[in-house]
C-alpha cells in the first residue's frame, strides 16, 4: 500500500441544510492514495447528501473540502472532475442502446483529421475500450456491443474503469454492490481491490459491512447526519460496525430472532 | 467495426457471425421491407416501373419526403420530435415565394432568407421544449396548427384573397443559382450516354432520361452527410447519448441542450430545403403544400429503425424507409390497383415496423 501522510481529498467538518433539515451536522473524512475507505451508513444517515457534496453537486453549508492539502470550492461535478474527483453513482451515467465504446468515450471522444474530416477515431476508441476492460478483467465479445448486454456488475466496472482511464485519483463509489448477485459483488470488489493498488483512494460507499470488510483499510460511520469515528482495519469486528450503523443500539436481540444473517 | 487488437476469446462466449451481427443494425428492417416492396412491384406492375424513367418517376417524390425523413430521424434519434414541419413546408414556401414575386428578390437571397426563417422557427421550437421541459409532441403540435394557419392567412394577405401563389418560374427564370434547387443534374453526362448507346433514347436521338432531378442529388448528399456525423463524429455520439439519456450525458458532459437545438434547427431548414425545391418544381406554392408531411417523414424514420423514445435509429434506415413510400405511392399506378390503399399502406407499414423495432431493441440492449 502505497500511503502518504497528505490526504487526496479532506473533508473538514462539512454542514448541509436543506431549509430546516440538518442532513449533515459536521461530517470529517479523508481519502489517501492506495487506500480503500469505506463509509458506512443506513437509509437515511447522510450518505446520499454526503458524497453529492464530496462530487460538487451541491455545495456545503459549512466546513472545508481540501483537495491534497489546498482549499478547494467545486461548484458542479466538472470541478470535482477536473480536481481528479469521480463519481460512479447508482444509475451510472451509461446508456444501454449505446455501444460499450461508445459509452466509454462519451463526451470526451478521440478525432482524427482535419477541418470537416475531423471525426470520432473509432478504431482507437475500441481498442483503448477493449484493452481497458482487459485490464478490469472483463473482456468483451466486441467494442460494439451495447451495455444493455451487460451485467448489473460489467456495468459498474465500465464506468469505474471510464472513471479510471480519465485520470481520476479519488473513486467515490455510491453503493456499487447494492443491486448485484454473489459472483458479482465479488466482481466488482476485485475490481475495487485493482484500482486502490493503481494508487488511487477509493471511497466505497455501501451499508453492508461484509462487502466492506472484504475490501475497507479504514471505516467510517455515519448516523444521523453525523460520524461516529473512523477505524482502521483490524480494529474492528463486523458486529461493531453494525451496531454502530444501527446507532449503537445492539441488533444482538434482532440477530438471535434471524439467526445471523443480518 | 474492426480493431486492432486481438481480444482473448472467452469459452462462453458463442461466436458472433456476420449475419447476427447485421441483424442488430437498425436499418435491417427498412432494407427488409424495401425487398419486399420490390418484389412485389416486380410480380404486380408494369415492368416499365423498373426502368430508369421509372426510377426517376418514385425517386422524386421519395426524395422530397426523404429530405424531411432525415432530419425528422436525426431528432428522434436525440430523443425528440417535431410535428411541425410539414406545415413549416407552407409557412417556409410561403415566404420563398413572397421573396421572389411580392418583394424581386435574387434567388440566392430568398434562398437564404427562406432558410434563415427555418432556422429561426427551428430554434423557437427547442426554446420552448427545452425551457418548459414539455414533451416536443405537444409543443409542436401547436406549431403545426399554428404554422398552416400562418400560411393560409399569410397567402390570402399576400395574394389578395387566394390560397395559391403564382408567378414564381417568372420570377426566377435566369437565375444563377437557379439549378442548384430545380431542374435536372448531370444532363450532359446523359446526352453522351446516350449518344454512346448506353441509355435507352427517343428516335431524335434525345435521351429518355435527361438528367437527375436536382432533389434525388440533395437527397443521396445529405444522406451521405447526416450519416457521417451520425456514426462518425463526437457530434453524432452526443446524438445518441442526448437521446438515449439526457441526464446520463449530461453528466458525462455531452453538451445537450446545444445538441437538442442543432437538431431542431436541422429539422426545420430540412422543410426550408424541401420548401424551396419543391416550390420552384411546381411553380407556385399554396396553404396545403406538405400537408400530413410530418407524419409521413416520422413514419420513414420508424420504418428506418428509429425508436419512438430515442437513442437509436439511423439515417440510412430513414433514406430506406423514404424510398420505400416513394414506390408504394407511384408503384400503384402501374398496377391496376386502386390508389387509395396507399393510406391503408402507411397504416399497415408503420404498425409493422414499430413491432419490428420493438424486437430490434431487445436484441439489441440483449433484454429478454
Amino acid at each position: 500500500m502505497t500511503q502518504t501522510n497528505q490526504p487526496l481529498l479532506e473533508m473538514r467538518d462539512i454542514q448541509k441544510c436543506f431549509g430546516n433539515v440538518i442532513a449533515l451536522s459536521g461530517v470529517s473524512f479523508d481519502i489517501r492514495a492506495g487506500e480503500c475507505h469505506c463509509l458506512l451508513g443506513d437509509n437515511g444517515a447522510g450518505k446520499s447528501t454526503f458524497i453529492k457534496t464530496m462530487s460538487g453537486v451541491h455545495p456545503p453549508s459549512a466546513g472545508e473540502i481540501l483537495v491534497s492539502g489546498k482549499v478547494a470550492k467545486f461548484t458542479s461535478p466538472r470541478d470535482a472532475m477536473t480536481a481528479g474527483i469521480a463519481t460512479v453513482f447508482q444509475d451510472l451515467a451509461m446508456i444501454p442502446l449505446m455501444s460499450v465504446t461508445r459509452n466509454f468515450w462519451m463526451g470526451r471522444e478521440p478525432s482524427k483529421g482535419w477541418g470537416i474530416f475531423k471525426h470520432f477515431d473509432l478504431a482507437h476508441a475500441n481498442a483503448i475500450t477493449m484493452d481497458e476492460m482487459q485490464k478490469m478483467g472483463i473482456r468483451l465479445r466486441e467494442p460494439d456491443q451495447a451495455v444493455g448486454t451487460l451485467s448489473g456488475g460489467e456495468r459498474q466496472t465500465v464506468a469505474i474503469a471510464r472513471a479510471v482511464y480519465f485520470g481520476a485519483k479519488v473513486l467515490i463509489l455510491d453503493e456499487p454492490t447494492s443491486a448485484l448477485g454473489v459472483r458479482q459483488t465479488a466482481n466488482v470488489l476485485a475490481t475495487i481491490d485493482r484500482v486502490r493498488k493503481q494508487g488511487i483512494g477509493v471511497v466505497f460507499i455501501t451499508h453492508n459491512v461484509r462487502h466492506a470488510m472484504a475490501v475497507g483499510d479504514r471505516f467510517t460511520i455515519l448516523n444521523r447526519g453525523q460520524t461516529l469515528g473512523t477505524a482502521v482495519r483490524g480494529d474492528v469486528t463486523a458486529e461493531a460496525l453494525q451496531d454502530l450503523m444501527a446507532g449503537g443500539q445492539k441488533l444482538a436481540e434482532l440477530e438471535g430472532t434471524l439467526g445471523g444473517t443480518v | 467495426m474492426t480493431t486492432d487488437s486481438t481480444p482473448q476469446v472467452d469459452e462462453r462466449l458463442a461466436p458472433v457471425s456476420t449475419l447476427s451481427r447485421l441483424l442488430r443494425r437498425p436499418e435491417l428492417g427498412a432494407l427488409a421491407g424495401l425487398v419486399a416492396v420490390i418484389l412485389f412491384f416486380a410480380l404486380a406492375a408494369d415492368p416499365v416501373m423498373f426502368s430508369m424513367a421509372g426510377f426517376i418517376n418514385f425517386m422524386t417524390p421519395a426524395s422530397q419526403l426523404g429530405i424531411l425523413a432525415l432530419g425528422a430521424a436525426l431528432l428522434m434519434v436525440g430523443g425528440e420530435f417535431d410535428l411541425s414541419i410539414g406545415s413549416m413546408v407552407a409557412f417556409a414556401g410561403l415566404i420563398f415565394g413572397t421573396a421572389v414575386t411580392l418583394l424581386n428578390l435574387p434567388l440566392g437571397i430568398a434562398v437564404l432568407l427562406t432558410l434563415a426563417v427555418g432556422l429561426a422557427l427551428g430554434w423557437i421550437n427547442a426554446q420552448i421544449v427545452l425551457r418548459t421541459a414539455l414533451p416536443s409532441f405537444i409543443v409542436t403540435l401547436a406549431w403545426l396548427f399554428i404554422l398552416r394557419g400562418l400560411s393560409l392567412v399569410g397567402l390570402k394577405w399576400a395574394t389578395d384573397g387566394s390560397t395559391q401563389m403564382r408567378g414564381i418560374d417568372e420570377a426566377v427564370a435566369g437565375d444563377m443559382f437557379l439549378g442548384i434547387f430545380s431542374g435536372e443534374a448531370f444532363q450532359p453526362a446523359f446526352s453522351w450516354m446516350a449518344n454512346a448507346g448506353w441509355i435507352t433514347s427517343f428516335a431524335n436521338g434525345q435521351p429518355t432520361v435527361t438528367g437527375v432531378p436536382v432533389e434525388i442529388v440533395w437527397f443521396a448528399c445529405l444522406t451521405l452527410i447526416t450519416t457521417w456525423v451520425l456514426l462518425r463524429t463526437p457530434a453524432g455520439n452526443w446524438i445518441f447519448a442526448a437521446g438515449g439519456d439526457a441526464k446520463a450525458a449530461m453528466n458525462s458532459g455531452v453538451p445537450v441542450r446545444r445538441i437538442k437545438i442543432s437538431l431542431f434547427m436541422l429539422a426545420a431548414s430540412c422543410a426550408a430545403l424541401v420548401a424551396i425545391i419543391t416550390v420552384l418544381s411546381s411553380g407556385s406554392t399554396d396553404a396545403r403544400r406538405g400537408f400530413q408531411k410530418e407524419f409521413e417523414a416520422i413514419i420513414a424514420a420508424v420504418i428506418g429503425g428509429c425508436l419512438l423514445t430515442g437513442g437509436y435509429g439511423s439515417a440510412v434506415g430513414a433514406f430506406l424507409g423514404s424510398i420505400i413510400f416513394g414506390i408504394v405511392m407511384i408503384g400503384l399506378t402501374y398496377t391496376s390497383i386502386d390508389q387509395d390503399w396507399y393510406l391503408v399502406f402507411l397504416g399497415g407499414m408503420l404498425l409493422v415496423a414499430v413491432l419490428f423495432n420493438n424486437i430490434i431493441r431487445k436484441r439489441v440492449t440483449g433484454e429478454r
